[in-house]
């Protein structure tokens, strides 16, 4: 399904501050795949999801969804394929317009925008329909502007538009991190109700090892721009708060390992 | 009794420019207000759209054509300020500054070379659609009316499209709009187009207000048009977010924005006052904007870091 072969990324190549955000980092997925990814701060992980994204080009290596080679493919074309959901609430959602400008917005993804009327009332009842089964008190409100719900609320309006047309893959980049832990336990349920249901291939960035055991077949650890740890199926049901905290230890070992040897 | 008699005299005056720029304010909201982009390219486009239309005009062409012509000469000035940002990464202000500056040369060209074409007379009058002369002010007022209406049903419409949505959505956030497929780049220059149309568009009425092309006409031309959509704005939004409303305020905003003028200029303040005026007024509402909004939750959510 999703290909990433050998993929290398360099910030800010040849100054003072460069910085190999991914170093040759390869992912296969398979259709129905649900991965966790978890990590410390700088392990690579948002980068990885933004590369598959196409936020920026990547120096090197390719990325396929299907067979297709979208490494080349601006980030607006490659949004055909993928749905995402990014961690700070307000960058989903268009905060000015309203709950069903911005699902009509959803509606089209990946299609050509026609000079044709957007909104119809057969859009209006399916937008419903689809508010309705959020279990938020939404389906009254597809009138109301996107900035006026609260986080939680535009989090999980975020995710319908993300899996509306059933994206081929969905990347969630911590999207549970900005909000309570109540309102986060309810976004990830959905999360969890929506890839399940309709079959989705999704990648999930969560900082909470809890969550990532308990959600997925699969469970990737990155650390300084590689793949360090994959487990999926058995094992990965198997796998315990405290294996996770033991791989930790062991890489943390290893990065003072590293400093040490650049300091001496 | 009389002060105020002849008071009431300038309204007419006052309203019919409001008018004229309240069209040109429409096309300002456009890349103010729905793309968020500071777009400096008017204050040479609203001459380029007076300079194209005069120079129609004398040369015998329809002033329908001439309009329309503005319009697309308008049009052409945003395309090159959206490539200069989306194509060269230009910032939108430094963009619109340097567009700004070619429209200079350009408009003199256009004018071949003249800073100022007469559009006034006995010759032209016929073939005008508003006029200097007092004697036929309801008449370019009405018209100015229709055309205003007419501009805002159109927008009305287009920003409830598919693609005018896409446009709204890459003002309102550019990840999302990216996110789902949207081609910001391409958004961005076609709202600057439209803009500069209209702004042009709006040159070309002004050129007929005043008799006039101007090399000059542009001066400030941005801060009438924030004027504008600024009071415009801040009456409307106690009461109503309707966007058909929203737009048609924006009109009156640059009606009461001249009315206020004419007031100042009757009450007696020399004419060479007025700009300082309109900028203290522009900086005094942005800023009473912000004052405000500072306080407000929106900014403290918005100070999030980014992942």
């Amino acid at each position: 399904m999703l290909e990433v072969n050998n993929i290398y990324k360099t910030f800010n190549a040849g100054t003072i501050n460069e910085k190999t955000a991914l170093n040759d980092v390869s992912l296969k997925l398979n259709d129905g795949d649900f991965v966790t990814v978890i990590g410390g701060n700088g392990a690579g992980k948002s980068t990885m999801l933004n590369a598959i994204a196409g936020v920026f080009p990547v120096d090197s290596g390719s990325i396929k969804i299907n067979g297709k080679d979208i490494t080349k493919l601006p980030e607006h074309k490659r949004a055909k394929y993928i749905g995402r959901v990014f961690q700070d609430p307000m960058l989903g959602t268009a905060a000015d317009m309203l709950v069903e400008e911005n699902l009509s917005i959803a509606q089209r993804r990946g299609k050509k925008r026609y000079i044709k009327w957007a909104i119809s009332s057969k859009d209006r009842k399916k937008f419903t329909e689809l508010l309705s089964q959020l279990n938020l008190g939404l389906e009254n409100r597809l009138s109301s502007k996107m900035g006026l719900l609260s986080g939680g609320q535009r989090q999980a309006v975020t995710l319908l538009m993300a899996s509306m047309l059933n994206p081929e893959l969905l990347l969630l980049d911590e999207h549970t991190a900005a909000l309570d832990p109540a309102t986060a336990a309810k976004v990830l349920e959905l999360t969890d109700k929506i890839v399940v249901e309709n079959r989705l291939t999704a990648i999930m960035i969560t900082h909470n090892m809890h969550d990532a055991i308990k959600h997925g077949n699969r469970l990737i650890m990155m650390n300084q721009g590689k793949i360090i740890f994959d487990v999926s199926g058995e094992e990965k049901a198997k796998l315990t708060k405290t294996d996770l905290l033991n791989k930790f230890a062991e890489i943390a070992g290893q990065n003072q390992e590293s400093d040490r040897m650049v300091l001496s | 009794m009389d002060t105020l008699l002849s008071w009431f005299g300038t309204l007419p005056g006052a309203v019919s420019q409001g008018f004229v720029w309240g069209i040109m304010a429409l096309g300002l909201y456009i890349t103010f207000r729905i793309l968020d982009f500071a777009d400096l390219t008017v204050d040479g486009s609203i001459c380029t759209g007076a300079a194209v239309c005069t120079v129609l005009v004398t040369a015998n062409f329809n002033i329908w054509f001439a309009m329309l012509a503005a319009f697309f000469a308008g049009c052409i000035a945003g395309l090159i300020t959206g490539l200069l940002h989306t194509r060269l990464g230009i910032p939108p202000i430094l963009a619109g500054i340097l567009t700004q500056l070619m429209l200079w040369s350009l408009n003199l060209v256009i004018m071949s070379g003249k800073a100022n074409i007469a559009l006034s007379g006995f010759k032209y009058r016929d073939k005008l659609l508003i006029s200097t002369g007092s004697s036929n002010i309801t008449k370019s007022i009405i018209i100015l009316a229709v055309i205003i209406l007419f501009i805002i049903s159109i927008l009305y419409w287009f920003f409830g499209t598919q693609f005018g949505i896409s446009l709204r959505a890459t003002g309102n956030s550019k990840n999302m709009s990216r996110a789902q497929g949207i081609n910001t780049k391409f958004t961005t220059v076609f709202g600057l187009a439209l803009s500069n149309g209209i702004v042009a568009l709006a040159g070309s009425l002004l050129a007929q207000q005043q008799g006039a092309a101007d090399i000059n006409m542009g001066r400030g031309a941005i801060v009438i048009g924030l004027a504008a959509v600024i009071v415009g704005e801040s009456i409307v939004s106690k009461f109503a977010t309707n966007f058909y409303l929203r737009l048609i305020f924006v009109v009156l905003g640059a009606v009461i924005y001249w009315i206020v003028f004419q007031t100042v200029i009757f009450i007696g303040l020399p004419s060479e006052y007025l700009k300082m005026l309109s900028a203290m007024v522009v900086a005094l509402f942005l800023g009473l904007r912000n004052i405000k909004s500072s306080s407000g939750k929106k900014n403290i959510v918005r100070g999030k870091k980014n992942a």
